[in-house]
């Protein structure tokens, strides 16, 4: 505690990132966060070298070999354009990894600023500022996606902007609260007894301390980012054919189910649900190491 | 409690009437106008606009902002640009279909949301517990639409033991619907059961390590009483909030769903509404998914009040 109060900052970001070396030993040990590990850092190649990694050009349309099965040529068999699915399964990561994070990264920087002021002003903004967060809170989230989308047009920009929308007034009130616990604390009256800025006292001294708080906060997001990213995706809102897009390449195929061609859509989806438990086991494997 | 009520149902009115205008303003802003939309590409300029001064959407936004709400509050909701009808016939038969859909996976979900926590509960820290929570976790995080066409291809076309079209001819018998039904409730139920067996099992795990437990646990009573008496009464009150405040989620997962399997439902008539620029359907849409969210979120307050002494006492103060 004394380290602490010695210099509150580096202690807790050394504390939320070098971890003990004990801690990351257990977190090495555990099957379920080397699973996700890995699977997360599967798709993370796949996102940045997807189109070395491919065995075809995932645009590239073969009239000739429409809806054909999984075979020796076509792995993945290809879609209703003769597109080979594999290739476009591989490529198709960099979307949603570039999308999610960078929403969701938004969302945490928004929330964030608004959470450290309404926790360190108090008074007249804080309860104006909880007011409008739960004005949004109390509208179901698809609404605001939806009509926020229909009013600026699907684009991947836009869908950073919703998500991002989406999560500020939700990180604001994880924030907020962890703020509050620290105003208690005697470095920040012995800040303001110093004359330090407000923004000065938010930013450089409370933050650091939160950081922790902000850094889970961000880990769990993601995974409801990929979840809204992918299904706005399928519902047409995201990124435009023809690039490859997992939920995207669903939408397109989805009405040649009933055909029998079930590889064009069993791929990308079998690829979403592994990029989400992935991280959700990560997730969690890191939480119950910092827990215990 | 009467001051309660009033307070949130006033509350819920200006809630309604902010949707109301943001619904508005958001159809205003859409690319494009719906004359073109309608007409296509190749209408000529003056039918389009002809078209546009018949639907009265060339009038100043503040007019037309009044006619609609004036008319909402008639019980008219306009008539829709695409299907050239009154807007509630629609709207009414879809909410229907959703309605059908929802209280399936809710009848569902709920009692097996429930079971689960507090089975993971009593073996708090066991293996079933962390595979439940695990199994919870993964389901609730898997997109409906990743499920759902998992689903479609290991029972509707591998096995062939399920339709895999939603919707069924009109007269069909309740149980050829609810043959059709099941699957699209599935991806529903996959999501929403994590939510509900994490806050049961939170709740039973609070309640079973606190002193009346102890208490009752100590003066003899069987374990099986101690559960059912002392132990779920006071855990499960957490969880009828929580299953109301999915309602959320749930709307945003039939639109996914009704997408999916082809069912007409309302969150699918929004859908299109959006695509096809049909503003008086996506507005009334929109709207009418906003009051049933919000009534659906004040029962659950009012229950929640009913049910706790606690909180009837703290209110009436």
């Amino acid at each position: 505690m004394t380290e602490l109060t010695a210099a509150p900052g580096e202690a807790a970001v050394a504390h939320a990132f070098a971890a003990p070396p004990a801690q990351w030993r257990l977190l090495l040990r555990k099957p379920t966060f080397i699973i996700g590990a890995a699977v997360l850092l599967f798709w993370l190649m796949c996102a940045i070298f997807g189109h070395l990694i491919a065995p075809l050009d995932p645009l590239a349309q073969q009239l000739l070999a429409k809806n054909t099965g999984p075979s020796g040529a076509h792995l993945f068999g290809t879609d209703s354009l003769g597109r080979d699915v594999l290739s476009r399964v591989i490529v198709g990561a960099r979307d949603i990894l570039l999308i999610a994070p960078l929403a969701t990264l938004l969302g945490v920087v928004c929330g964030t600023a608004i959470g450290l002021a309404m926790g360190y002003f108090g008074g007249v903004i804080d309860v104006v500022l909880g007011r409008v967060v739960e004005a949004v809170l109390a509208l179901p989230v698809v609404i605001v996606a939806f009509l926020f989308i229909v009013a600026v047009g699907p684009s991947s920009l836009t869908l950073i902007i919703v998500v991002g929308f989406i999560f500020t007034p939700l990180i604001a009130r994880t924030v907020r609260t962890a703020v509050l616990v620290e105003s208690q604390l005697d470095y920040l009256s012995s800040a303001r007894l110093l004359g330090e800025r407000p923004g000065y006292i938010m930013f450089a001294e409370i933050l650091p301390n939160v950081l922790p708080v902000i850094v889970v906060e961000f880990t769990v997001r993601l995974g409801y980012a990929i979840f809204a990213v992918a299904t706005l995706s399928f519902l047409g809102f995201g990124v435009q054919q023809p690039t490859p897009d997992w939920g995207g390449d669903i939408a397109a195929n989805y009405g040649l189910l009933g055909a029998g061609y079930w590889w064009e859509t069993l791929f990308p989806a079998l690829a979403i649900a592994s990029l989400v438990m992935a991280l959700n086991l990560v997730t969690d494997s890191i939480e119950q190491v910092i827990s215990s | 409690m009467t001051r309660y009520l009033l307070r949130r149902i006033g509350l819920a009115i200006v809630t309604l009437w902010l949707l109301s205008l943001i619904v508005f303003l958001a159809g205003q802003v859409l690319p494009g106008d719906p004359g073109r939309a309608v007409l296509g590409n190749f209408a000529s300029p003056s039918a389009v606009r002809a078209y546009d001064h018949q639907l009265g959407v060339d009038r100043p936004l503040l007019v037309q902002y009044l006619g609609w709400v004036g008319g909402l509050l008639h019980g008219n909701m306009g008539s829709s640009y695409t299907y050239r009808s009154p807007v509630e016939p629609l709207i009414v038969a879809a909410l229907g279909n959703s309605a059908k859909l929802a209280i399936l996976a809710l009848v569902i979900i709920i009692p097996l949301g429930i079971a689960g926590g507090v089975y993971a509960a009593l073996y708090a820290g066991r293996a079933i517990d962390r595979t439940i929570s695990l199994t919870g976790l993964a389901a609730s995080t898997v997109p409906e639409f990743v499920s759902g066409i998992v689903l479609i291809i290991v029972f509707g076309i591998a096995l062939k033991a399920l339709p895999i079209q939603a919707s069924t001819d009109p007269g069909a018998s309740i149980p050829v619907q609810l043959d059709h039904l099941i699957l699209p409730a599935i991806p529903l139920v996959l999501v929403l059961f994590g939510y509900i067996a994490r806050m049961a099992r939170a709740g039973t795990v609070e309640a079973l390590d606190s002193d009346y437990a102890r208490t009752a646990t100590l003066k003899g009573l069987p374990r099986s009483v101690v559960i059912r008496r002392h132990v779920l009464r006071n855990s499960l009150l957490p969880t009828i909030t929580v299953i109301a405040t999915q309602t959320g989620y749930l709307i945003g997962g039939l639109v996914v769903v009704e997408q999916l399997f082809n069912y007409p439902g309302i969150g699918r008539l929004i859908l299109t509404a959006a695509n096809g620029k049909d503003f008086p359907m996506l507005e009334a849409g929109v709207l009418v998914i906003g009051v049933v969210y919000m009534v659906a979120t004040l029962i659950a307050d009012v229950l929640y009040t009913v049910l706790n002494p606690r909180l009837r006492v703290g209110v009436s103060q």
